[in-house]
């Protein structure tokens, strides 16, 4: 089946953009507001109509560095980021004299003219914002003025392109969650900066933006954190545990904000949640684990140093067979690495994570929809494996805005997966064998702690241990164990979410991407067909992977695995799990912090294709 | 037949024709027994779980709704070794504290005993231990403490005298850390100290733990047979039975029964949580378990003096706990229907309303 290929935007890049088709990149001091303008301006292009993407790229600090968020706006609905910079927004003085070299010949560069400036270029338009002077006529309240400093910029750029200001009024008192005040200060600040730039800037004729229909109707604004959070809280959520750590944090904070109005108790006004910060990493997986163990749907969310220390617990609840969900939102490895920069590094870890052999169910969302969907999927199983599930999103996906389809309430029945009740157990006099292969599917049976019969109890351990559960070190009891753990990955590869395939008739060359690559990799395709060069597409949706994924690699004559991380992780694999298909699968990866471009991913595939020939 | 088997033989009919005696919820002492101990001949632990399994039994407790979690070590392999109707656990090293904490949120009303070691406490698990009882869990934390690693075959923990000497390590020149210290410093509301060679004590200190409301630590002197049992180790049988001092004899009177024991001078009475009372004849006038400072005062003495110092240090039955603090609902977490696990569709609407 053939889905249509958009098309790619057709032109020189460093042409002048035209209408609803162009990039903005800020670039401000971390600490200084600019979240909320960045925020703001977003939120009223996509209230446009106007499909749109806001990368922000942070420092690891509070105050002080350098940020920069990149808005593109694309009229055609590519939203993975743009290389190219069309209006370039100078609120730093740190990083002026290299921001300014961004803009693309016969772009527009803002700037505050407090600012040292060196060299102006003959290419660029450039616009003095008299920023101070405007923040020192508002007469705002002192301790505000650094932080509505920042309105002055989107303000010129409303005027300058045509953004409205309805629009950002609403985003505005959207943003301070209906406080008039607030939102009426910085307003203020909006609108003296539209008055100096009717009389200074006015309009450019190049770079506009106008309201349109059609591809944001009845959608919503949301980051991949905030999905995950609503997704567990509307899966069955039980228990959280977390530590802080960039860039999941914002997961747990989401689902201790949500709880009170998803999940308090009608009947008693209590919560049905309960959310945990840990000491750290290895308590908060303990307590998943604990949790899990007990009957209840837990799990913690981090990133790679989290995972790096929870890896012996991953052990513990692959080998004594606990339901249990972690989220890596993944940053730059190894080590600290960069916690503000995105990255798919951890997809070695996450599969084989823990000492001796284990692997794990993994699943990649690649938008809020299936942040959403698979905070339930994941319970669902984990449970139904009694094993550890590790969805892996990342730092693009989960603290980015992206525009999203509205999630969908189901009230399906959860999948609580293979459990003895008291009376189960009196049906069966009380005969059962926690690690008993009953059905074949390599899934044995469990009871739960409290459950009011003699006969449930087992006991439970990282030791060997045979069908019963009491420990042993006989080799056949060791061997027989493992392959039974062996026959419950076969089964996990029939159950996961399946790969999302889009094969083109004339196509011989396939690409395999996961994740956040999504947007990229459909608009590198599109590059690809408008240079005449047809392309099919897996995207990968979980580990262990299934049929459909060798059954792909055969029907192309080769294949290209695109990540973001440096090893070409998931090509290693993949190679090693269709060993007989490893020469056609080439690995196309990059790691720079940076969400892949769809200018890489094209022109990687056509140099590779180039050198084949 | 000898004289010895002959007599044997003879209590063992005379048992068999006397009617088994059962607890409050007419269930003889052998049903709360788990499987036969592999620890060394003589080792303290085995004497702790007889303990555990004495007093489960005296206090009728329903094992179903018992579990009993452990980390790894000699100590933590005990509790396989009891109760062999409840859930066990033996879980990672220095991590029982947070797998103990996750079943006891995600089901509020079970019975949850820990059992750790001096390693696996003190060493390993510090973190965990002092956050444990820093949240007030409604746990009962034993600790097996010899003052050395038993399975890995005789290395110090962070429990072991300073000055004392093992065959293999030689002497070991830090100061140790003191488990009731460390408990009290992260405001423990129950810090008991025991010793695996005084079962009276011991008892009534587990079923008084077992009423308690939040945590409550119980620090037991369990000798290693094998690897620190000479008499100049402060975790020996040998030093326990010189020095120990008792702070008060100890009766456990639970809430079903009635209080009939004689009434002493010096006599104090604790009401427990659920209703039972523990009753402290008091042998140091000076020492008030509700006082912390002096549980403070007690501890160093026994540090200074070298002494094996017992009984309830402190107590105190104030502090809310960490599962009521969560004001999570009163149906376990873990036993809730689907309905409860989920929003109702108008608040998800409302809240994609907000993201739209």
């Amino acid at each position: 089946m053939s889905v249509a290929v958009r098309e790619a935007p057709i032109g020189r890049p460093d042409a002048p953009a035209a209408v609803n088709d162009f990039a903005i990149n800020v670039a401000t001091a971390n600490g200084s507001g600019s979240q909320t303008s960045n925020g703001v301006l977003l939120r009223a292009l996509f209230k446009m109509g106007i499909p749109i993407n806001g990368k922000n790229l942070f420092p690891s600090n509070i105050q002080g560095l350098p940020t920069w968020y990149i808005i593109r706006l694309s009229k055609d609905g590519f939203l993975a980021r743009r290389e190219m910079t069309d209006i370039q927004v100078c609120m730093n003085g740190r990083t002026v004299a290299e921001d300014m070299e961004r803009a693309v010949s016969g772009g527009i560069v803002l700037y505050d003219d407090s600012l040292p400036i060196a060299n102006h270029r003959k290419d660029v338009t450039y616009y003095p914002m008299p920023v101070k002077d405007l923040v020192k006529e508002a007469s705002l309240p002192h301790a505000l003025r650094d932080y509505v400093a920042n309105m002055v910029y989107v303000g010129v750029l409303a005027e300058l392109l045509g953004i409205e200001t309805s629009e950002i009024e609403a985003a505005l008192l959207h943003h301070f969650e209906g406080k008039e005040k607030a939102a009426g200060l910085n307003m203020e600040m909006v609108n003296r900066a539209i008055d100096w730039a009717t009389e200074h800037v006015g309009q450019h004729e190049g770079y506009r933006v106008e309201r349109m229909t059609g591809f944001n109707d009845g959608k919503i604004l949301v980051d991949g954190n905030t999905a995950g959070a609503l997704g567990a809280l509307a899966g069955g959520l039980s228990l959280a545990s977390w530590y802080p750590i960039t860039p999941s944090s914002s997961m747990a904070e989401s689902v201790e904000k949500y709880a009170p109005a998803l999940r308090t108790d009608e009947d008693t006004g209590k919560s049905t949640v309960a959310v945990i910060q840990a000491e750290d990493e290895l308590a908060a997986m303990g307590m998943v684990v604990g949790a899990g163990w007990t009957g209840a749907r837990a799990m913690t969310c981090t990133s790679g140093p989290g995972i790096s220390l929870m890896a012996e617990f991953a052990g513990l609840a692959y080998f004594a067979e606990i339901p249990a969900v972690i989220w890596d939102i993944q940053r730059m490895g190894p080590s600290t690495g960069l916690p503000t920069r995105t990255s798919q590094g951890d997809i070695h870890a996450a599969y084989y994570l823990s000492h001796g052999d284990t692997r794990h169910v993994v699943l990649f969302p690649a938008n809020p929809v299936e942040c959403f969907e698979f905070g339930r999927v994941a319970f669902d199983l984990a449970e139904e494996l009694q094993t550890l599930v590790i969805v892996l999103s990342d730092l693009d996906l989960g603290m980015n805005q992206h525009i999203s389809e509205p999630f969908e309430y189901s009230d399906a029945p959860f999948k609580r997966g293979k459990v003895l009740s008291a009376e189960d157990l009196e049906e069966r006099q009380g005969s059962w064998g926690r690690y008993m292969d009953v059905d074949g599917d390599g899934v044995a049976y469990r009871t739960l702690p409290g459950t009011k019969h003699n006969m449930a109890a087992y006991f439970t351990r990282g030791t060997g241990h045979n069908e019963y559960g009491y420990y042993s070190e006989r080799p056949d009891d060791w061997e027989q164990n493992l392959e039974r753990l062996k026959r419950k990955f076969e089964t996990a590869r029939q159950m996961v979410p399946k790969p999302i395939v889009d094969d083109v008739e004339e196509a011989e060359v396939g690409i395999i991407s996961l994740g956040s690559n999504h947007e990229g990799v459909e608009e590198g395709r599109a590059r690809l067909a408008n240079a005449g060069l047809s392309t099919s597409y897996l995207r990968l949706r979980a580990l262990p992977i299934d049929g459909s994924v060798r059954s792909f690699i055969d029907r192309y004559r080769t294949i290209f695995v695109i990540e973001a991380n440096s090893d070409g992780q998931l090509h290693s694999i993949l190679t090693t799990e269709e060993p007989a298909q490893a020469l056609k699968l080439n690995s196309i990866a990059k790691c720079d912090g940076l969400p892949l471009s769809a200018r890489f991913i094209s022109e990687q595939i056509q140099q590779a294709l180039e050198e084949e020939l | 037949m000898t004289t010895a088997a002959t007599t044997r033989a003879a209590r063992a009919t005379r048992r068999a024709a006397r009617p088994a005696r059962t607890n409050r919820i007419g269930l003889e002492k052998t049903s709360y027994r788990g499987r036969p101990s592999t620890l060394c001949k003589g080792c303290g632990h085995d004497s702790v779980s007889q303990r555990i399994v004495n007093a489960a039994w005296e206090m009728g407790l329903d094992q179903t709704q018992v579990v009993k979690l452990s980390g790894i070590g000699c100590s933590s392999k005990t509790p396989a070794y009891y109760l062999g109707w409840s859930h066990g656990f033996n879980s990672l090293h220095g991590r029982m504290p947070s797998v103990a904490t996750g079943a006891i949120v995600a089901n509020r009303s079970l019975e949850v005993i820990g059992v750790s070691g001096d390693g696996d406490s003190a060493s390993i698990g510090i973190g965990q231990f002092k956050h444990a009882v820093r949240r007030n869990l409604p746990l009962i934390y034993i600790v097996e403490n010899n003052g050395v690693y038993g399975l890995t075959k005789g290395q110090f923990s962070a429990t072991a005298d300073e000055g004392q000497v093992l065959k293999y390590q030689g002497l070991n020149d830090l100061p140790p850390l003191d488990i009731c210290m460390e408990a009290l410093t992260a405001n423990a509301t129950f810090v008991a100290r025991s010793f695996a060679g005084d079962p009276k004590q011991l008892e009534a200190l587990l079923k008084a733990a077992i009423s308690h409301r939040g945590i409550a630590v119980l620090d037991i002197i369990s000798p290693c047979v094998t690897f620190n049992n000479h008499d100049t180790s402060t975790k020996s049988y040998g030093f326990g039975r010189a020095n120990e001092i008792r702070l008060h004899d100890l009766n456990f009177v639970p809430e079903f029964e009635e209080i009939e024991i004689e009434e002493y001078e010096d006599e104090l009475e604790v009401e427990l949580h659920d209703g039972g009372t523990i009753v402290l004849k008091k042998l140091d006038p000076d020492h008030d378990p509700n006082d912390r400072t002096a549980a403070y005062n007690v501890i160093q003495r026994s540090l200074d003096e070298q002494k094996l110092i017992t009984g309830l240090l402190y107590i105190s039955e104030e502090e809310p706990t960490f599962t009521e603090l969560l004001d999570i609902t009163e149906t376990p977490l873990a036993q809730l229907p689907d309905s409860k696990m989920r929003p109702s569709r108008e608040a998800l609407e409302g809240v994609m309303a907000g993201l739209a």
